[in-house]
Formats: C-alpha cells, sequence, structure tokens
C-alpha cells in the first residue's frame, strides 16, 4: 500500500524524547509515578500472597492445608485484610489527587490547547486578544521550564484527550466544555504527547511534541511568534509564496504579517522552525513539507487538508516548500 | 456425608416400580420433531446447548478479529489493513466479545442447564427463550457480516459522540450498531426476565432460597442486573439514533446537548455489565471447586452475599470510565472508594474457593476443570489487582485509555469469563452429552494459559511505555516494538489453544446419549436428564443432595419422586413457591411451533432494514414479527383449566394443573418487565434533568421555545386516570354474566387512553416545544414518545383481550390476557402521569 512510504518518516521522528508517566520532568507527573511503584509493589506482594496460599490450598498435605478450610479464614482474607488495606490506598490517593489538582499559583501562565480532527492547535492567550493577535502555533506546545503551567482544553469537533505523560495525567477535550489541567516542567528538553481519546479514522497519527526552554528562550520563541513573518529572501521563495496565494492555501492557513488568516487548518507563521509535521509524523524540511503537500491523503488518508500533487507542478511544490521552510 | 440411609423403593412420594405407560406418555409429550422441522423446537435442552455454541461461535469469530488486530500492531507501521479497516475491526472486537458472546455465553449455559440444576422439567417461557436466542443469531450473525462490507461500526464499542454524531459519521456504520445492537439487547432481557422468573419458581420441593446451588444465586443476580443496567444502554442508543435520523440534539453542544449524557447513559450500562459477565462465571466456579474438591463450598452464605453485594455496588461505579473527562476530584474520589469496595466481594469469593480446595478430603486431582479454575484463579487474581489500580483516580489519569486498560480488562474478562467458561464445558459436557477429551483438553488449557498471559502481559508495559489504545500503528523508536511483538506471537498461541478446543469439541462432543457424572458431583444436574428433564422431579433436603441422599439419583431416575407423569398430557413443569419452594400448580407448558420463528425473523429483518433505511421492507418485516407473535400467544399462552384440575404429583400433596393471577408465572414476568420498563423510563428523565444541569434555569426553555400547555395537560392526566379505572372496571367485570360490559369497559379505556396520548403530545406541540431546535425540546419529545410507544403496546393488548374475549377464549377464571393487560395499563398510566407532572410543572417551577 501507498501507506509504506511514510514508513522512514515514522522512524525519524522517533529521535528524542519518551512518551512514559514512569519518567517524569515534573511535580504532577512524579506524584503520580511514585503512587505507581507503591501500586505495583504492592499488588506484586498481594497477588503472590494469594497464589502462595491458593498454591498450599492445593499441594500441601491435608492435615496442613486444613488450617485454611474455615470461614474464619474467608472472612480475614476476603474481608478483614482488603478493607483495612484499601481504606489506608484510598486516604493516601485522595491526598495526592488533591495535590495534582491545587493551583501553586494564582497566575500560571495559560494556554490554550484545541484539539481538531486530527491535530492540536495552540494558543497563548495573555499574549493578546484574538488568534490573530496572541501567539498561535499548531503540534507543539512550548512552556517555560520551572513556571506553573495552565492548560485550557477544549475541542473544535469531537472528543480528544491530552496526554503528555511524563509531565501529567490525561485530561479529556469535550466540545461545548473546557477542561483545566495544571502542570509544571521541571527540566528543559521535548516531550511526546498524543490523543488518547479515540477522535476517528487518524487517531493513531495525532500526536505533538512539548518544547520545555529556559525562560529567556521561551519569551524569545513566543514574540517570534507574533511577529510578521520575514520577506522571502530567494527568487525561489517568493515564487513559494506566490504559489501560496495561488493554490488558495491561505482560506484555511494563516501566516502573519500576510492577508492569509484562514483558521480552519493550523497557522503556518513559523512552520519551518517547528519539530513535526502532520501532528507528530514528520520532521519539517523541504522534502517532507512538498511532500506532504502532494500527497497529505495518502500518508494520513481521512485528514482534511486535500492533495495538492496534481495540481501544483513539481518546480511550484519545491517553491512553495522552500519558502515554508524559511518560516523560522 | 452418607448421612441417610437408603429407603425402601415403597416410602417414596411415588411407589416403584412405575407403571411403564407413564413413561411412554411422558416420552411422547416431549419429544422433539426430526429433521429441519427442529427448529421449531422450544424445550431448553436442545435450544441450550445451541445457544451456548452459537455463542462460542462468536467467541472464536471475535477472536479471529483480534488476530488480524495482532497482526497489524506486531511491529511499527505495518500496513497489512488500512485505518477504516482498522477501526472497524476493534470496535467490532469489543462489541462482539461482549454482546455477542460474552453476555448471551452465560445466559446460555443458564438455560441449558438450570432447569436440571433446580431439578425442573423446564423452565417457564420456553418460547421466550428459544425467540430470544434465534433474534440472536440470526441478527448477529448478519450483524458480524456487516464487517465484510466495510459497514461495520467503527467508533468504538463504546461509540462516543460526538464522533458518531451523523456530522462526523455519516454512513450506516453508527445505525448498524444502534439498531444492530439494540435488539439484541432485547433478546438479554428477555432471557433475564425468563430466568428470574424460572429460578424463583421452578425450583423443586423443598430447595429454600438456603439450599439453592450457587450458579442460580449468581443467576439471579446477574438477571437482576440486567434488568436495571440494559435499559440504560437501550435508551442511549434510542436516543443517539433519534439525533441521528431526526435531528433531535441530545449530544451537540451547540444546541443544548452534551456529550457526557452518553457517557453517563453508556457507562450505567457498561460498568455493571462486567460483572453482569463475571459474576455468573463465578458461579459456574462456586459449582465446580467444591465437585473437584468433593467437598462443600466453605462460607456458602459469604459467597450469595459477595454475589448480592457486587450487584448492588457494581451501580456506583460508572464513573470510572469517566475519570478523564474533568469530574471534580471530590466526586471522583467517592467513585473510587465505591470501587475499591467492590473488589472486596470478588475477594472474598477467591478465599472462599482456597479454603474450599484446602479442605479437600483427598488430593486434588488435576483434571481440565480443574486446571482451568486454577488459570482463572492466577489470571483474575492479577486483573482483579490491576482493577484496583486504575480505581486510584491519579493513577488512572496516567493509564485510562492505554495499554494498560487494553491489559486489565483482558485479564479481567478472560481470566474472570472465559476460563471458567472453558472448564464449565468441560466440567458439564457429560450433562448434556458425550464427555470432552482430557488429553486434548490439557493441551487446549496450557496454550490458552500461556497464551493468554504471554499476549497481554506485555500490554501493561507497553501501556506504561506510552502506548494509547485504538491505534493503528506507532512509532518505532519508544521501546514498544518488543511487547508488540511479543503480545503478537502470544496471540498465536492463543489461537492455537482455541483451535485445539474446537477441534476436541468437533470430534468428540455429541449431544444426548448417554450420560456420566464423572466427577461425582452433589447438585441435581447430575441425575440423568432427557428432553423432559429428570423422570421425577426429588424433595430436596440439603445443598448437596445427590452427596447426602446417594440412593436419591437412581431414585429420581427410576421415577419414585414428584410427578413423574404428564398430568394433563401436556409439556409441564412444577411451579413451587418462591422462598420455600412448596408446591403451588403444575404449569402447562407450550410445545413447539413455528410462531416464534417466524417473529424471530421478523424482529431481525426490521432492524436490519431500518439500518438501511429500507422503509417499506421494515414495514413488512415488522408485520410479520407481530403476526408471529400474536399467532404465538393465540396458540400456545394461556390454554384455560385443562382436565383434569387437579393432579396429585406424589407424597399426597396435590395441587392444582391451571393458576392465574398474582401466584402465575406470567404475572411475575410482567412484573420483572415493568421493572425493565421503569428503569429506561428514568433513564430518560434522568436525562432530562441532566440536560437542565448542563444548561442552567434560563435556558429551560430557552428563548424561542416554550412550555406545554397545562389545560391540554391536565386533560391528559384525566384521560389517563380514567383509561386506567375503565380497564379496571373491564378486569372486575369479566366476572360477570354477559361478556358484553366488559367488552364495552376495555373499548372505552382505550379510548381514553388515546385521547390521553393525544392531549399529552399536543400539549407540547401547541405549547411550542419544538424537537430539533435545542434539546430542551428533544428531550421533552423524547419522554413523550416513549410514553406514545407504551400507550401503542397497550392499545395493541386491549385489542387482544377484545379478541380473545370474542373468540370466547376469555372468562372469569381463563383470564391471563386480561391480568397481564391490566398490569402493563397502570404501568403506562403511572408512567404517563410522572411524564406529565416533569414536563410540565418542572420547567414551571424554575421560572
Amino acid at each position: 500500500m501507498r501507506l509504506r512510504r511514510l514508513l522512514p518518516a515514522l522512524a525519524l521522528t522517533a529521535c528524542s524524547g519518551v512518551q512514559t508517566p514512569l519518567e517524569p520532568w515534573g511535580v504532577q507527573a512524579g506524584l503520580i509515578a511514585q503512587l505507581t511503584w507503591l501500586l505495583f509493589g504492592g499488588g506484586a506482594a498481594i497477588f503472590a500472597l494469594v497464589l502462595g496460599l491458593l498454591a498450599f490450598a492445593v499441594l500441601a498435605p491435608a492435615r496442613l492445608r486444613r488450617a485454611f478450610a474455615s470461614r474464619r479464614f474467608v472472612l480475614l482474607g476476603g474481608i478483614a485484610f482488603p478493607a483495612v488495606t484499601l481504606a489506608v490506598l484510598l486516604a493516601h490517593s485522595m491526598g495526592i489527587s488533591r495535590a495534582l489538582v491545587l493551583p501553586e499559583t494564582e497566575r500560571p501562565l495559560r494556554i490554550e490547547v484545541i484539539g481538531r480532527q486530527y491535530w492540536w492547535e495552540v494558543r497563548y492567550p495573555d499574549t493578546g486578544e484574538g488568534p490573530g493577535d496572541m501567539a498561535v502555533t499548531a503540534n507543539e506546545i512550548h512552556l517555560p521550564v520551572g513556571r506553573e503551567v495552565e492548560l485550557l482544553l477544549s475541542s473544535g469537533d469531537v472528543i480528544h484527550s491530552l496526554w503528555l505523560p511524563n509531565l501529567q495525567g490525561k485530561l479529556d477535550m469535550i466540545p461545548g466544555r473546557v477542561n483545566r489541567m495544571r502542570l509544571r516542567a521541571d527540566r528543559p528538553g521535548t516531550l511526546r504527547g498524543q490523543c488518547t481519546e479515540f477522535c476517528g479514522l487518524q487517531h493513531a497519527l495525532m500526536a505533538f511534541w512539548a518544547v520545555v526552554q529556559e525562560p529567556a528562550e521561551f519569551d524569545a520563541w513566543l514574540a517570534r511568534q507574533q511577529a510578521p513573518v520575514p520577506p522571502p529572501r530567494t527568487a525561489e521563495q517568493a515564487r513559494g509564496m506566490q504559489v501560496f496565494g495561488e493554490a488558495g492555501c491561505g482560506a484555511c492557513h494563516a501566516v502573519r504579517g500576510t492577508a492569509w488568516q484562514g483558521r480552519l487548518g493550523p497557522d503556518l507563521s513559523r512552520i519551518g522552525s517547528r519539530l513535526s509535521l502532520g501532528a507528530g509524523l514528520h520532521e519539517v524540511h523541504r522534502a517532507t513539507l512538498a511532500g506532504w503537500i502532494a500527497g497529505t491523503q495518502d500518508i494520513k488518508p481521512g485528514n482534511s487538508m486535500p492533495a495538492y500533487g496534481r495540481t501544483l507542478s513539481g518546480e511550484d511544490l519545491l517553491a512553495l516548500a522552500a519558502w515554508l521552510e524559511a518560516l523560522r | 456425608m452418607d448421612t441417610n440411609p437408603p429407603r425402601a423403593a415403597t416410602d417414596l412420594p411415588n411407589p416403584l416400580p412405575r407403571p411403564e405407560a407413564e413413561l411412554a406418555a411422558l416420552e411422547a409429550v416431549w419429544e422433539s420433531p426430526r429433521g429441519w422441522r427442529r427448529i421449531t423446537e422450544i424445550n431448553n435442552n436442545f435450544i441450550g446447548p445451541l445457544f451456548v455454541g452459537t455463542a462460542l461461535l462468536f467467541f472464536l469469530l471475535a477472536g479471529l478479529l483480534a488476530l488480524v488486530i495482532r497482526a497489524q500492531l506486531a511491529w511499527p507501521g505495518l500496513t497489512l489493513v488500512d485505518p477504516a479497516t482498522y477501526n472497524q475491526l476493534f470496535t467490532m472486537h469489543g462489541t462482539v466479545m461482549m454482546f455477542l458472546f460474552a453476555v448471551p455465553a452465560v445466559e446460555a449455559v443458564a438455560i441449558a442447564l438450570l432447569p436440571a440444576m433446580l431439578g425442573a422439567r423446564e423452565l417457564p417461557f420456553p418460547r421466550l427463550g428459544a425467540y430470544a436466542y434465534l433474534i440472536y443469531a440470526i441478527g448477529g450473525l448478519s450483524f458480524y457480516c456487516s464487517i465484510f462490507f466495510g459497514i461495520a461500526p467503527d467508533g468504538g464499542w463504546f461509540m462516543y459522540p460526538p464522533l458518531t454524531s451523523k456530522e462526523n459519521s455519516p454512513g450506516v456504520n453508527t445505525d448498524m450498531y444502534l439498531l444492530g445492537i439494540g435488539f439484541i439487547e432485547i433478546s438479554a432481557i428477555a432471557g433475564a426476565i425468563e430466568l428470574i422468573v424460572g429460578i424463583l419458581r421452578c425450583r423443586a420441593p423443598g430447595m429454600t432460597l438456603g439450599r439453592m446451588p450457587i450458579f442460580a444465586w449468581a443467576m439471579l443476580v446477574f438477571a437482576a442486573m440486567v434488568i436495571f443496567a440494559f435499559p440504560a444502554v437501550i435508551v442511549a442508543s434510542t436516543l443517539l439514533e433519534l439525533e441521528r435520523a431526526f435531528d433531535w440534539p441530545f449530544f451537540l453542544p451547540e444546541r443544548g446537548g452534551d456529550p457526557l449524557l452518553w457517557q453517563h447513559l453508556f457507562w450505567f450500562f457498561g460498568h455493571p455489565e462486567v460483572y453482569v459477565i463475571f459474576l455468573p462465571a463465578a458461579g459456574m466456579v462456586s459449582m465446580i471447586v467444591p465437585a473437584m474438591a468433593r467437598t462443600p463450598l466453605v462460607a456458602h452464605s459469604l459467597v450469595v452475599l459477595a454475589l448480592v453485594g457486587t450487584g448492588f455496588l457494581s451501580f456506583g461505579l460508572w464513573v470510572h470510565h469517566m475519570y478523564t473527562t474533568g469530574i471534580p476530584a471530590l466526586s471522583l474520589a467517592f467513585f473510587a472508594a465505591a470501587g475499591f469496595a467492590v473488589s472486596i466481594p470478588s475477594g472474598l469469593q477467591v478465599f472462599a474457593w482456597i479454603a474450599t480446595f484446602a479442605a479437600a478430603p483427598r488430593r486434588i486431582r488435576f483434571d481440565t476443570p480443574t486446571l482451568f479454575i486454577l488459570g482463572f484463579l492466577f489470571i483474575f487474581v492479577l486483573g482483579g489487582l490491576t482493577g484496583v489500580m486504575v480505581s486510584v483516580t491519579p493513577f488512572d489519569w496516567q493509564a485510562h485509555d492505554t495499554y494498560f486498560i487494553v491489559a486489565h480488562l483482558h485479564y479481567v474478562l478472560i481470566g474472570g469469563m472465559v476460563f471458567p467458561l472453558l472448564g464449565a464445558l468441560y466440567y458439564w459436557a457429560p450433562t448434556l452429552g458425550r464427555p470432552l477429551s482430557e488429553r486434548l483438553g490439557k493441551w487446549a488449557f496450557w496454550l490458552l494459559f500461556l497464551g493468554t498471559n504471554v499476549t497481554f502481559f506485555p500490554m501493561h508495559i507497553s501501556g506504561l511505555a506510552g502506548m494509547p489504545r485504538r491505534i493503528y500503528t506507532y512509532p518505532a523508536g519508544f521501546g514498544l516494538e518488543v511487547w508488540n511483538a511479543v503480545s503478537s506471537a502470544g496471540a498465536a498461541m492463543a489461537a492455537a489453544g482455541a483451535a485445539v478446543l474446537l477441534l476436541d469439541v468437533a470430534k468428540n462432543f455429541r449431544l444426548g446419549g448417554e450420560q456420566s457424572s464423572p466427577w461425582r458431583a452433589g447438585t441435581l444436574e447430575w441425575v440423568t436428564n432427557t428432553n423432559y428433564g429428570p423422570r421425577s422431579i426429588p424433595r430436596v433436603r440439603d445443598r448437596y443432595p445427590l452427596w447426602s441422599e446417594p440412593g436419591l439419583a437412581k431414585e429420581v431416575e427410576a421415577g419414585g419422586h414428584y410427578l413423574p407423569f404428564t398430568a394433563t398430557g401436556r409439556r409441564e413443569t412444577l411451579i413451587t413457591s418462591p422462598a420455600e419452594a412448596e408446591p403451588q400448580y403444575v404449569a402447562v407448558l407450550p410445545g413447539v411451533g413455528w410462531g416464534h420463528v417466524v417473529a424471530a425473523i421478523g424482529t431481525a429483518g426490521f432492524f436490519l432494514s431500518l439500518t438501511g433505511e429500507f422503509l417499506i421492507e421494515a414495514a413488512l418485516f415488522f408485520a410479520l414479527a407481530l403476526g408471529g407473535i400474536l399467532a404465538w400467544l393465540w396458540q400456545g399462552s394461556d390454554p384455560g383449566p385443562l382436565p383434569p384440575r387437579e393432579a396429585d404429583i406424589g407424597g399426597g400433596i396435590v395441587v392444582p394443573t391451571y393458576a392465574t393471577g398474582a401466584v402465575s408465572t406470567a404475572s411475575w414476568a410482567m412484573v420483572c418487565l415493568m421493572l425493565v420498563q421503569g428503569t429506561a423510563y428514568a433513564c430518560l428523565l434522568g436525562s432530562y434533568l441532566f440536560l437542565w444541569l448542563v444548561n442552567g434555569d434560563a435556558m429551560w426553555p430557552p428563548p424561542g421555545q416554550g412550555l406545554p400547555v397545562a389545560g391540554f395537560g391536565l386533560a391528559a392526566l384525566g384521560f389517563y386516570a380514567a383509561g386506567a379505572a375503565s380497564l379496571q372496571a373491564a378486569a372486575r367485570l369479566l366476572a360477570g354474566r354477559s361478556p358484553w360490559p366488559h367488552r364495552l369497559a376495555l373499548a372505552l379505556a382505550a379510548l381514553l387512553l388515546l385521547a390521553g396520548t393525544a392531549a399529552d403530545g399536543w400539549a407540547l406541540w401547541q405549547g411550542g416545544v419544538r424537537p430539533s431546535l435545542h434539546a430542551y425540546g428533544a428531550a421533552s419529545w423524547a419522554l413523550f414518545a416513549w410514553q406514545g410507544m407504551h400507550a401503542a403496546i397497550a392499545l395493541l393488548m386491549a385489542g387482544y383481550t377484545l379478541a380473545r374475549s370474542l373468540a370466547r377464549l376469555l372468562d372469569a377464571e381463563r383470564r391471563q390476557a386480561m391480568d397481564v393487560t391490566r398490569l402493563f395499563w397502570i404501568y403506562t398510566a403511572g408512567q404517563g402521569a410522572v411524564g406529565l407532572a416533569l414536563l410540565h410543572l418542572f420547567p414551571r417551577l424554575l421560572a
């Protein structure tokens, strides 16, 4: 099948960052990881105990195993023991639940994440009023290290769920509602996250990267997202920009500082500097950009973007990709 | 254990030897049609094993889908199937396993075994059971075939809107689920009613609730849970189908709906569903363990308590599946506590089984059933412990919707249900026909046991390594490759086990013939059982009658106990009182017939035509179904008193051979049905109130919509009340000399109900309530539509009663049609009054 072409690309995206709750990078995931190990230890011990009792009841000589053949054994093992264990566990886990949802600060950095089939729109509402003004990006969440962040999660179509396991548990994005998630990343680097509520045909290919940056670096990044894009520097890039207009890309995509302000698809203002294309699918460079524009329905069938492989000439396609790559 | 000395042949309720003609008559009455006419047979000894076989077929079919899934996921980026097919595959795998395998399988085992276990000839409504089986088999196979045409459901077995709304899923795939599965739920409910009445009313004399086998207890709790849980998913499916077909916005937030309403309704069914599947399996284990250990179950009454407790607690757990929807942490703590609490009864049963093994007088032999039980304990205890983990809220925020959950649920369901079921297959096969092979059985066990663990244990790890559920591929380089490859290899191993099992059944199992009792168990199903059930029905004095009275099986088989004959020359079973099981009457049962077959074909055809929007075909099939049902009722139900009016069943016990009114099983079934209807209506009322909560007072009604007109509402209330009174009068007038006052009262009641329903709906329309503009209107009209459907059924029942009266098949004594109509009518009128109160008073209170 045609899908086979993208396999090497799938492998490429996996070069940095892991996606697991067992390697916490922040305080919230840290609390859950501790609890997880406690549950594993306790669970393994109880499993060994119960299976040991079973083996004893089945294999031991009758005079020894008779000791367990009583109602009292059932009451002790089946009611008293779990009741005490579970009561302790409940109290402990409630404490952790509270710590996970309690805010640390009154004014966290707010980030809106909107789930769409099958990509993520990311907005920084503290930086401006409307989507044309505030910093907007896609499939990538930039976070300052050490600062508490509140993610405002909503959906543009069906239910999605945002999971960034190294930082926090998942939370659903439900049409008509806004869910709030607090988290804090304590070390810089790149993490992978993914949609965990089945959202349709390409649910499997709906990932994103979280980029944790030093505060100064983050501020600079944020400012760059709001600035107009640089003018084309080569003739090819200029031609690419022209193709962008002629092909009607601006009806769905926005580019800062131009007349193109479409909001149906990802904002492309700084596409060249992003880590991924197609929601965590490819690295971003000329070749992948051209391939995506030409064959998006082969690479990720069912996504909202039409394929332009037949409408654009090879030259125009490469020019367009060159311009987009230069939007950094 | 051998406490009682053997009785002399003359001390038995019916002295031995029995006259030869007696057995011949019994055999003639219960004889099955041969050849293709066998399809008209309704006997549980035929339908039961067929039902079990069909359920196991669906197990294999759904397993095949899983093998494709595992092949696709064996390595990153494989393209064995395209994404659209993959989504259908996992949706169908879950749906078929849950709806077409797990629930029907346990119901099937009950239909096959319960009559024998209870010492009954048959369950009280064999035709209903056969009808339930047929719609399940026909509908289920058609539903399964949708995958070959690419029109299988693809929204996950949980079908969350708005992904499944018309806009996002325009194809028939979703309708296939909503209609296809919806009516199979009806089959499950029909089976549940049959089981409840059967367990409570068809036990052998002296089998008090305290002496009833644990499996019967488990099935009683199972059936009660079906009655209270399944209506929620029927209501949810109905609402979503109304939204898709008529644009009534229950789940669309832009018009006041809420996607979470679906999740509450679905999981109110879906969580109890897990225990609906597990409890019968636990009941089987509680039967097999004592037999294999040759000692009574330790802590019997605690185990019963655990079953009942699980039934109650499981209804407080549905939010477990919604931890990540943003529900406040404090309310989640309540549900976490409930989740912990429900693990206690399961743990208690595990300890009771361990204690029973420990009590074995001799060494345990590792026969195949024992192996399956031990394998069950290993897998189920592990799954239970991960279950406690995922009810810990913060952990679930990480684990939810990852492969950790896939691992957990397969451990619970395969461990908690499949292994006991397969153990049961090997254990009980000798009571139904030829036993299975011990050698092949052990091969099947080890392949399945190792295969299950090799498949699913690594999924705990891949889940925590970041792999979400329901993805058709995953990237390389995240450490997922190894675990997935191992899982796929394990799946192949489990498939080999299933193949060995299939081979064993195909090669060795034959229905009927010489029955044996290789485990020398103590309960009644091990008495020789044929078409007519046991030759005679014993008095039960103990939980394990075959152990405490070693001669009992022989006496029963020789016909020395109760009712060794047919009293009326028809198929019969003995009806006893619900708690103490004292004989009350001999119920005449319907025999073979075509009515239920025609009705089943019609029902399945109706729903499948609706799926494809073939409306004319749907109408024809509906007529066929209705005709079949009416024909079956007309011919077989309420045959009236037959000679002799009383029967001496032995031991000086004389009981009537006919009953009507509150003592009859028909009335009991109607009360069960009213509970189903009431639960469904409560779900609708709850949906209305939930949508109000979401929208707030100011939007209830929203601008542009009004309140139902009070005057018409009051009129409707009056009509409903007058109609119910008139029907009551009709029931009383049946005792009169002339049939005409009764008939007139019946007709008047029908007119009044019709007028009430019209006024009820007119009040909404005149008040400016419109179903497609806003959830307010949609919820209001849904309540009315439900009421209208009940009114239509009530009218149909009145018409039937009238026809019975005109045909002189209804009188002061032979009055079953009148009695059940009366019960349903009173329910309908009451439901109408509650609906009117909510629709008219509630929004006015807000203003």
